[in-house]
């Protein structure tokens, strides 16, 4: 599926947008990493929880859980929370 | 000719400035990472040649980078500093930040300590591209007691900080915690002893200074030429400990009175155990941690804090509401030895005699967060 890459994560991929694939979001968060080694940490923390202000939308929808269940044909997109300074 | 490097990280990224022996002229390199939040920009002084900098980008995880070219080129650790996945219906703890970077004993090669935000101790053995947790205390009960919450740390959260090696010895270690105190090894990490006596805590509470969770020492530092000599600036004042002593004596009592003893930096002098320097800052009522009156000085010792010497000539001498964080002043290691500070408000000040003299640097930096030097 299609991944929209932000700015802060384009050192690791290099383009805006990414193809990754699984069954689940954190599957493809998973081979996200593996062809990109680093970026699911600075997304993802170690206790598996969504870094604080990033949030990833699935077919522009929020998704909260990394079990989520995924398509092949759908879109994710990585942002970074609009706030801090 | 030597050359003399700083190492300053802000939180917007990292510069490095390097000048001769003479101190005169400072020629600067940067940003890296701009953008970045760089909590701390170490030289590996057993190579002269690798950096590592721990890094966080806005909403980002935290990650460390490592040069093998002095800043030339950089690539991302593999595994970066992170705590033990929590139990099934455990919360965990995550790593925010890698606040503080010490590189290990000169006959431990490519072996590094990092002390994080909250409070976690992690260790590599490959020059900084992989950590994993160091010792027992991450996960100790007790630890976690004595570390406290989020509540309990500083503004940016609480740390793991001043990491010590002694030079004599790669077993023998110290690091202190904001909050949470001071800890020795003296078996490589394997088992660790509180070292609070003598400390004082907040007046007023009732709190019990036999417990660490009171205790926020700000920055430590062990003396190069006399490793059983250790200066402590903490939340509650300035301290020195000669070991085999056990208990802290407090040399800030003998500060001026309108000065007090409250700071966050120390730096001791490389050749002279009995020469230190601090920054005083301002810690009465609400704690404004500024220059005590807005007339900012360091303040240096020549006899282990038996006396205090204020040392300001070329600073500003009213309406200077400076802020130096505890990782923000260093010394280096020339003859006559020079001296280093960054503010919060981005000026970088040196002074070529050993704090006799200061002038300004560099200024309209970012946030100083650390200052670090070495000579090449």
């Amino acid at each position: 599926m299609n991944v929209l890459i932000p700015s802060a994560l384009r050192s690791y991929t290099q383009s805006s947008q990414a193809k990754a694939c699984g069954a689940t979001l954190d599957d493809v968060l998973l081979d996200l990493d593996r062809q990109y080694p680093g970026i699911r940490f600075r997304v993802i923390d170690e206790q598996q929880r969504m870094r604080r202000h990033i949030r990833i939308f699935v077919n522009g929808v929020s998704a909260d859980a990394l079990s989520q269940t995924m398509q092949p044909c759908d879109e994710l997109v990585i942002v970074q929370a609009l706030s801090g300074g | 000719m030597a050359t003399t490097v700083l190492l300053v990280s802000t939180r917007k990224g990292a510069w490095i400035f390097s000048a001769d022996t003479m101190r005169a002229t400072w020629a600067v390199n940067g940003p890296h990472f701009l953008g970045h939040i760089i909590n701390h920009l170490v030289l590996d002084p057993r190579d002269q040649i690798t950096l590592l900098a721990a890094a966080k980008t806005g909403h980002l995880g935290p990650t460390i980078f490592r040069s093998t070219d002095f800043g030339a080129t950089w690539q991302e650790a593999v595994q970066p500093p992170a705590f033990a996945k929590a139990a099934e219906g455990e919360a965990g703890r995550a790593v925010d930040h890698t606040f503080w970077l010490t590189p290990a004993h000169r006959d431990e090669p490519n072996v590094w300590y990092a002390g994080t935000s909250p409070q976690g101790l992690f260790r590599s053995a490959d020059g900084g591209m992989s950590w994993a947790p160091f010792s027992s205390i991450n996960d100790d009960p007790q630890y976690r007691q004595w570390m406290g919450s989020e509540k309990d740390g500083t503004p940016d959260g609480p740390k793991l900080h001043s990491i010590i090696v002694d030079p004599r010895d790669p077993e023998h270690l110290y690091f202190g915690m904001s909050g949470g105190g001071v800890h020795e090894s003296v078996d490589g990490g394997k088992t660790w002893r509180v070292l609070i006596s003598g400390m004082d805590v907040v007046d007023g509470f009732g709190f019990d200074a036999a417990n660490p969770t009171f205790h926020d020492p700000h920055c430590l530092r062990l003396c190069p030429s006399n490793p059983d000599r250790v200066y402590q600036q903490n939340h509650c004042g300035i301290y020195r400990l000669d070991r085999p002593a056990e208990s802290w004596v407090r040399i800030g009592r003998n500060m001026p009175e309108e000065v007090g003893d409250i700071g966050f930096p120390m730096t001791v002098h490389p050749r002279d155990d009995n020469m230190a320097w601090v920054f005083p800052m301002d810690g009465t009522q609400v704690w404004p941690r500024t220059s005590p009156e807005g007339r900012p000085a360091v303040y240096a010792t020549h006899d282990g804090g038996e006396t205090w010497q204020r040392q300001d000539a070329g600073m500003p001498k009213e309406q200077t509401w400076w802020t130096v964080k505890r990782q923000a002043m260093c010394c280096d290691s020339n003859d006559p030895l020079g001296l280093y500070f960054g503010t919060t408000s981005g000026e970088l000040w040196a002074s070529r005699n050993e704090g006799r003299n200061w002038e300004c640097i560099a200024r309209h930096l970012p946030e100083i967060y650390a200052v670090e030097t070495a000579v090449l």
